[in-house]
């Protein structure tokens, strides 16, 4: 398998601490891969210093051939890799229509075919054209989370980060966006790095996951693995466990 | 458990209607259930009117909102005629309430000792040193190792699970009959939230409270509650016993179990919910 993207000893510090410490993955093209762990234990700082968002201090990212070290990105890397964010409230320019979200990222890239991009966008994320002018406070949370997605994939990337897309969305509209990211993954070979603190999640949309804690991976497993409950290490039986719902003991 | 005697919350034919410059918004539009020494759950997505409920229970609705219902009434004291004295009589004392985000709702200029003795002092004409006492007697009733340092810390000190162990401590230092929490753990890492729960159901059970818990986690609520309510557009679509989930006769309350993604099953896509626009009749 060709590693779509492949991430050697990351290191991040903030200050004196250690948020990556020395994460590294190959995840092949095509491949969906998930993330896993609570609060502090690196999984965002991984995606924001993959996407470009955040520096890294040590390690190598490979991305289709390509090598980036730090900050630093060209044009090129934006192109291939695209991300959702979690919260569809904070991730839309407030005061921007959608058809000014979607132009923009095409007029950085230097598309001509404008018109043509831009409602296929919007058709392909299921909302039609209809909603090209409106504001995104004129939008429902599922509605805003699709924008997001359109505006992702209107570049045509090749991989796409998800950081946590469905966290902040009702169980039922939560539903509908993972059925519309397997169906773009689907269409256009898309690879997939989805963070999540919801194993269900990950076992859905995922074939191989990664737990991490406290900055380190603690273990790499396929997806049967959790079906089997062959793991080895302990946080992510916890983890297992507390995603099965309270006992009373 | 059964309801025996008198019920310690009436609500009977409750309605929150905001008005807003296009026309009125009914947020809750007539609720109706009765609630004992037992752990009610109130599931429903957002807007379904399920916080609003417990808001109005607990007399926190904003001002220009109207409220009406047949009845109202804890214990047999009628809410709603109430005065607002008699009303913040009742709220922290016999009645009291978790928010879902100790970051927001805890004082951040107070630390975390006084706010619990401040609820004390409020309610109960008690010494400062016996308030005290109190206050750390509760801080380790939730589990709170060193009670002492936590006593003395400010609320952005403290993790997570830290902060809501610290609300739960100050809500329940009064001893209310009553206890509503909205959405307590949603806030909180999974492994946490399991923590959390574990505490608010020991201390529910040993002081014989009636619960309300509010959440969108219908799973969640069934496996820690006697009894759910199923809301939708501001009305119960379904009543259940929590044990009887499986046996859910609403689309809305089926789609709802239906629609997550859980380990081990293979659905792909995922079956949607076709909301039919007769549930919000």
């Amino acid at each position: 398998m060709t590693s779509a993207l492949s991430i050697r000893d990351m290191v991040v510090i903030y200050d004196e601490f250690t948020a990556l410490d020395h994460v590294s993955f190959d995840i092949g093209a095509g491949e969906s891969f998930g993330i896993v762990g609570e609060s502090g234990s690196g999984k965002s700082t991984l995606l924001r210093a993959v996407s470009g968002l955040a520096s890294f201090d040590q390690g190598t990212l490979t991305v289709n051939g390509h090598s980036y070290s730090g900050r630093k990105r060209d044009k090129e890397f934006y192109r291939t890799v695209q991300m959702v964010f979690q919260d569809p409230y904070g991730s839309l320019h407030p005061r921007q229509t959608v058809d000014r979200l979607l132009l923009e990222p095409l007029l950085i890239h230097g598309f001509t075919d404008i018109e043509t991009r831009i409602n296929r966008a919007l058709d392909e994320v299921g909302l039609g054209s209809g909603f090209r002018f409106r504001y995104s406070h004129q939008l429902s949370g599922g509605q805003r989370q699709r924008i997001a997605i359109a505006r992702a994939l209107i570049l045509e990337p090749k991989i796409l980060l998800l950081d946590e897309p469905t966290s902040a969305l009702d169980a039922s509209i939560q539903a509908e966006i993972l059925n519309l990211l397997e169906q773009a993954r689907r269409d256009r070979n898309l690879t997939f790095v989805m963070v999540s603190h919801d194993l269900g999640v990950i076992s859905h949309m995922c074939e191989r996951l990664a737990v991490m804690k406290n900055g380190k991976v603690v273990e790499t497993v396929p997806r049967k693995a959790l079906e089997n409950r062959e793991f080895s290490a302990d946080y992510t039986r916890q983890l297992l466990v507390a995603s099965e719902g309270f006992r009373r003991g | 458990m059964t309801m025996s005697g008198k019920p310690l919350l009436t609500v009977e034919d409750l309605r929150v209607t905001f008005p807003t410059r296009t026309g009125d918004v009914q947020a809750v539009r007539g609720v109706s259930f009765a609630l004992g020494r037992e752990r009610l759950g109130i599931v429903g997505e957002s807007g379904s009117g399920k916080s609003q409920t417990g808001r109005a229970i607990m007399g926190l609705t904003p001002g220009h909102a109207k409220i009406s219902a047949r009845k109202l009434a804890f214990g047999d004291r009628d809410l709603l005629r109430m005065r607002a004295s008699e009303r913040r009589h009742l709220r922290g004392k016999k009645v009291a309430m978790i928010l879902q985000d100790p970051k927001y709702s805890l004082n951040p200029v107070m630390t975390i000792g006084r706010q619990i003795v401040e609820t004390l002092k409020t309610h109960e004409r008690i010494s400062t040193s016996a308030a005290k006492a109190r206050a750390l007697a509760m801080l380790e009733a939730v589990q709170i190792n060193d009670p002492e340092r936590v006593f003395s810390l400010y609320p952005h000190e403290v993790s997570g699970g830290m902060g809501q162990r610290a609300m739960i401590a100050m809500m329940l230092v009064c001893g209310p009959e009553l206890l509503i929490a909205d959405e307590p753990t949603s806030a909180l890492d999974v492994t946490v939230q399991l923590e959390v729960l574990d505490i608010l159901d020991r201390l529910v059970a040993d002081r014989g409270m009636g619960l309300i818990f509010i959440s969108h986690d219908l799973r969640l609520v069934s496996s820690f509650c006697d009894r759910v309510i199923v809301m939708y557009a501001g009305r119960i679509v379904e009543e259940l016993p929590a044990a009887n989930l499986a046996d859910a006769q609403h689309p809305y309350t089926r789609g709802l179990l239906n629609c997550l993604p859980t380990i081990g099953s293979d659905r792909h896509p995922l079956p949607v919910l076709d909301r039919k626009p007769e549930w919000a009749l």
